[in-house]
């Protein structure tokens, strides 16, 4: 334990799942922290002054300096706090790590984006596209109980994005975008998550988070139009 | 026969940029490689192999186990041949500030660039200030500093130089005039390329740019 004061105070929002994993790394590491929710729409001066080049949440203040973007803030609060680590040891196993973690961000999160924001074939196409990605995570669940293997890890808490917010988004947009007959170890994994104190203690109330989807799915549906 | 030494193939487009990055780190560490130069419209069963997901280059085997991403491939190596050069700074929030700049580098800079030399009129326009601002932000981060790293040459210098050798094809298809826009930053460019292992990564501009304009009339921008 630090002996000096540690300060860390996250600037996040309680629906974002960026803000979430990060909230996950610091409860799994027992890392006291201020949460300070923020109002994108109406952003903070604080907000704006740590991260004046994206003005996006995440960002993790610790003892007053800022660390912007979820990944990155991932792997500092693994490389300051090293009691239960999130990525491997083996730098090979850790290089996996970050390709996947990597691929849930750009590539899922893309395309899942797709089926909330687009309507009509559109949205038939990005579920086609979001489903042909999750098939190669479903790869990578077969024989293992979590992505990181016996134990939650890194891409497992970058992978809650699947697990509750994409599948959440079913509800909703009314698709089933991920089903259990195509996606048994995705829906083995969730519930294998669903079992980890940390988890259930992170992710955002199911009924408010389902309120607050629906709403945004409104108001991109009116962008978009 | 010899025992399993560390053999290490870099799968790759001699003109990509991020490419570069790898090439640059595997030569900082001094690490012998094989170089094999990938034909795009025709790629090889190996890297289609070795990159399943993506398809894409570059691609580092080592020793049979293949590492996709530019940017894991660097931070790969330097875990790996943690001895000499280190890439990535000790302090964790100076790797944090190192992993942010590289991570802005890849969301911002390929798709300005490309729009500088690839496209017409106002998207062209739109893409050349898009690209300035950036190029402006990252001289404003390097200061007054040699490098990104501060003294010493690092993972973000790493992650920028290989645009370098693009500047002129730039600056030709954008018109554009980048020494007078970020003085400092062409200077911190000139002083990379007097790294060996730089000078030896980066095509040279000639080169990129006939390759710019074979693409550009194969899009039928001419």
């Amino acid at each position: 334990m630090a002996e000096r004061s540690e300060e860390v105070k996250l600037l996040g929002m309680w629906a974002s799942p960026f803000s979430r994993r990060v909230e996950i790394a610091l409860t799994l590491k027992g890392v006291p922290y201020e949460f300070s929710e923020q109002d994108i729409t109406n952003k903070s001066p604080l907000l704006l002054q740590s991260n004046p080049v994206h003005k996006m949440i995440p960002v993790l203040l610790h003892n007053g300096k800022p660390i912007s973007e979820s990944l990155v803030i991932l792997e500092y609060i693994d490389d300051t706090w090293k009691n239960n680590p999130i990525l491997p040891q083996d730098p090979y196993d850790r290089a996996i790590a970050r390709f996947w973690a990597r691929f849930v961000d750009e590539q899922v999160y893309v395309t899942a984006m797709k089926v909330v924001g687009k309507v009509g074939v559109e949205r038939d196409a990005a579920v086609e596209a979001t489903r042909d990605l999750l098939k190669l995570m479903e790869k990578e669940l077969v024989g293992k109980d979590f992505l990181g293997g016996e134990s939650l890890g890194f891409v497992d808490i970058v992978a809650t994005l699947v697990a509750f917010w994409l599948m959440r988004t079913e509800e909703v947009v009314g698709v089933k975008v991920v089903p259990v007959e195509m996606f048994p170890e995705i829906h083995r994994w969730v519930k294998n998550l669903l079992d980890v104190d940390v988890i259930k203690k992170c992710i955002p109330p199911e009924d408010e988070h389902l309120d607050y989807i629906r709403a945004r799915m409104e108001s991109l549906k009116l962008k978009s139009v | 026969v010899a025992t399993m030494a560390n053999e290490v193939i870099l799968l790759d487009f001699w003109p990509s940029m991020f490419g570069m990055r790898t090439r640059i780190a595997l030569r900082e560490k001094g690490i012998e490689f094989e170089y094999r130069d990938e034909d795009l419209w025709n790629k090889s069963p190996l890297l289609l192999e070795t990159n399943p997901v993506h398809k894409k280059i570059p691609v580092l085997i080592h020793n049979g186990k293949p590492v996709c991403e530019s940017t894991i491939q660097v931070q790969y190596i330097d875990e790996v041949w943690s001895d000499k050069n280190r890439i990535l700074p000790s302090d964790p929030y100076q790797r944090a500030q190192a992993r942010f700049w590289v991570d802005f580098i890849d969301k911002k800079m390929y798709d300005a660039q490309r729009k500088v030399w690839g496209t017409k009129g106002e998207e062209q326009e739109t893409g050349k200030k898009e690209f300035i601002e950036l190029l402006k932000t990252l001289e404003s981060e390097l200061g007054e500093n040699t490098y990104f790293g501060g003294d010493d040459f690092g993972y973000v210098d790493i992650g920028l130089i290989g645009f370098y050798s693009w500047f002129h094809a730039y600056e030709k298809y954008g018109n554009l005039n980048i020494e007078s826009e970020c003085p400092k930053l062409i200077a911190w460019a000139k002083t990379c390329m007097q790294r060996e292992s730089v000078a030896k990564s980066l095509p040279d501009s000639e080169k990129v740019i006939e390759f710019v304009t074979e693409i550009r009339k194969k899009f039928m921008l001419e």
